[in-house]
């Protein structure tokens, strides 16, 4: 039985100003499954998550992506997002005096509202984020902090991961979860998202090393390189590249 | 005195002869400013001959001044023979909510306020005001029991006439500038708290209470006395969006604060702020400001979002020595608002300290102003201010402004001032959208956020409330 779509790109021309950076990229991703990519510094694998998530810095200048279906380029950043697309970011951006867990809140309800659901009260939401930050080694000093305002690396990719955790969307796109991330942590982010690998949801890995996806264990890993997808394989692509480096593929 | 006021009658309708006897019937003086006119609104109120007096002079004085044009702002002058000073008509009556604007009601669904008190708001319901006079009244004999006084101005004047005179103008006198005279001269209505030495007043006290009792006039004037070692929370201004047809809202507000009493006075003023292109609009030109004595406290939390044009600077006297100024204030501008407001913190007491927390936000066309002066005088030893002037700028037309002035006459003070200014980023905004938030919740949380330092310094209902209002006027912002 083929496993169903959950987001498929197809020719993908994406810019930043006047200088393309993706240049007729492909890829589809099945319901359920792990996918990998790696590449070199500059190859556009950062501004592929960005152009997935709707930043408005990106221009898309041809082709299209298609998630559950429906077209993704033609809806807001708040809408994808609610439709269930999370990008985890590699450099979280600091919102000043917003505490998290109101961030959290607001961010819950809004996609509840977006489903047609009525917003989730106070104990109703404590119920659900407790078990998920304790988890993750949040601590109740680090909801009440303004977002990702006087965290340390580490903590930034811990608190990504468990918006991530918290809100469940089904697409995952890691962008570099392991920059900045002692052994530890690691195992614990990764841990987390193992934890929530199922039958309906997909992750997509962004990573320079191998390491990551000894703890991350991806159905097919693919190589970047300069705006495109040169090679796809299972997990074994991944060691063969931490021999032999980027080197073939230029 | 009904004498006077039988004779004072005569005066006004020998000079109106054609319209006034309609005028006095419906309880409404024609429209202008003259002298009649101020006898008029002084016999209406049934007021003692000195605070007629006292209008007078304020008139006459007033008839020698020139309006300011100084602020960061402009606007055409202001006609002041077109006004009503007293009992404004209405326009037509209201019957019911369906006779409401419903712009007006659009408003009050967002903000969440139930029903009964829209009814309220708009002026609909009869019943229902009568229902909040009588929960004003119980709330007032409960204060009672502690000596506190807590009533409308013109009922103060009548029933508290020594207390009225010994203060009225003592902290803001009627020479002090043009609106601040034209106060003096036309005041309508506003509160008077006395709090009784010792006394912690066991609730916050809210002009909420009142305003729905009575329709707060354009020229409201407020009175508070703290006697020694007393307590009071003031909160004043209703959160709710009042639509006033009247252009010019010049108000005082004038604070005693005796030695070792404490005021906290919190405003959220939302005022209509005209539309989006400018048009309409309140004139807020408000002069507020409290004298402290030795060891006393007064602090002024202040949220602004409305109003087309806001002018005002909550003041601080710090007469007594050891005696603390605070000012806390969230100015928020839209569309073509302007808001040029800040403080003055004036030391004349030895160990004298001020505080000064200024948050800035403007989008769309607005321009916002923190205007301050920090002054030690000669005297005051030992005297400390510490200044911090946040602003925030959402898009590229608005422009925020600071204009700090401190002078500093005693080589034992300090003064220390700290301004920023920062943009909503692309980035902040792209993450918060991520999680799912539309731009403008994204922007609202954003903007909440960098307020949060003042809102937190507000009674806790209503810092909900200014958080839901600043969401609100911020509608449009961005896109």
């Amino acid at each position: 039985m083929t496993k169903e779509t959950l987001l498929e790109i197809k020719d993908l021309h994406a810019c930043v100003g006047e200088k393309e950076i993706l240049k007729g990229l492909s890829l589809t991703i099945p319901m359920g499954e792990v996918h990998a990519i790696m590449g070199p510094n500059g190859s556009g694998k950062s501004t592929l998550s960005n152009v997935i998530a709707g930043h408005p810095a990106y221009e898309v200048t041809g082709g299209q992506i298609l998630f559950k279906g429906q077209d993704l380029l033609a809806m807001t950043p708040d809408e994808r997002a609610n439709s269930g697309v999370f990008l985890a970011f590699q450099y979280p951006t600091e919102l000043p005096g917003v505490g998290t867990a109101l961030f959290l809140k607001t961010a819950l309800n809004a996609k509840r509202r977006f489903q047609g659901f009525p917003d989730l009260d106070a104990v109703g939401f404590m119920k659900r984020l407790k078990p998920r930050a304790q988890a993750l080694g949040i601590t109740d000093d680090m909801l009440k902090r303004p977002v990702n305002v006087g965290f340390s690396g580490g903590e930034k990719k811990k608190l990504e991961t468990f918006q991530m955790a918290f809100l469940e969307p089904d697409f995952c796109i890691l962008d570099e979860m392991d920059s900045g991330l002692d052994i530890d942590a690691l195992r614990t982010v990764s841990e987390a998202v193992n934890v929530m690998r199922e039958a309906h949801r997909s992750f997509l890995l962004i990573t320079h090393y191998q390491r990551l996806l000894d703890y991350i264990v991806p159905d097919y890993i693919h190589i970047m390189v300069n705006g495109r997808i040169v090679d796809s394989g299972d997990k074994t692509l991944a060691l063969k590249l931490e021999e032999k480096g980027y080197e073939d593929y230029k | 005195m009904e004498a006077s006021n039988k004779k004072v009658r005569e005066i006004i309708s020998d000079r109106y002869k054609y319209g006034f006897e309609t005028a006095v019937s419906s309880e409404t003086a024609p429209k202008g400013l003259n002298e009649d006119i101020i006898r008029f609104i002084s016999d209406r109120k049934k007021e003692p001959k000195w605070l007629l007096d006292f209008r007078l002079k304020a008139y006459r004085h007033w008839l020698t001044m020139a309006e300011p044009h100084w602020g960061k702002f402009s606007y055409p002058s202001i006609d002041y023979q077109d006004i009503y000073y007293y009992a404004a008509p209405q326009g037509q009556k209201i019957q019911s909510l369906d006779d409401v604007d419903p712009e007006i009601l659009k408003t009050y669904e967002k903000l969440g306020i139930p029903l009964e008190e829209q009814k309220v708001l708009a002026g609909v319901a009869v019943d229902a005001i009568f229902d909040s006079v009588s929960v004003a009244t119980t709330y007032r004999e409960q204060l009672k029991e502690k000596g506190i006084l807590f009533c409308p101005m013109s009922e103060a004047v009548r029933e508290y006439p020594d207390l009225v005179r010994q203060y009225l103008g003592s902290v803001v006198p009627y020479t002090d500038n043009f609106f601040a005279c034209l106060n003096s001269a036309v005041f309508s209505d506003g509160s008077f708290v006395y709090i009784p030495k010792g006394v912690r007043a066991p609730l916050e006290l809210s002009s909420y209470f009142r305003m729905n009792a009575k329709n707060a006039g354009q020229f409201e004037r407020t009175l508070i006395v703290a006697e020694e070692d007393s307590y009071v929370s003031y909160l004043e201004g209703c959160t709710a969006p009042q639509r006033d047809e009247n252009q010019l809202h010049a108000a005082i507000v004038e604070i005693v604060v005796k030695d070792r009493a404490e005021v906290k006075y919190s405003t959220v003023q939302n005022w209509y702020p005209g539309d989006e292109n400018g048009r309409g609009g309140i004139y807020n030109f408000v002069t507020k400001r409290g004298i402290c004595h030795n060891h006393a406290k007064l602090s002024w939390t202040q949220v602004e979002t409305g109003s087309a044009i806001t002018w005002k600077y909550p003041s601080c006297i710090l007469k007594g020595d050891y005696s603390i100024g605070e000012f806390y204030s969230v100015a928020l501008t839209n569309n073509c608002q302007k808001a040029d407001t800040g403080t003055k913190m004036i030391h004349l007491g030895k160990h004298t300290s001020s505080t000064i927390i200024s948050k800035g936000v403007s989008a769309g066309r607005s321009d916002n102003t923190y205007r301050g002066l920090v002054k030690i005088a000669a005297g005051a030893d030992q005297a400390r201010n510490v200044s911090r002037c946040d602003s925030l700028l959402i898009g590229d037309k608005c422009g925020a402004h600071t204009i700090p002035v401190m002078t500093c006459g005693n080589t034992t003070g300090q003064i220390e001032h700290e301004a920023t200014t920062s943009k909503i980023s692309e980035d902040q905004l792209f993450y918060a959208e991520s999680r799912g938030l539309n731009p403008e919740q994204a922007v609202g949380l954003i903007v909440n956020g960098f307020c949060r330092e003042v809102m937190q310094k507000l009674p806790m209902e209503f810092a909900v409330e200014a958080q839901r209002l600043i969401g609100i006027n911020l509608e449009g912002s961005v896109g």
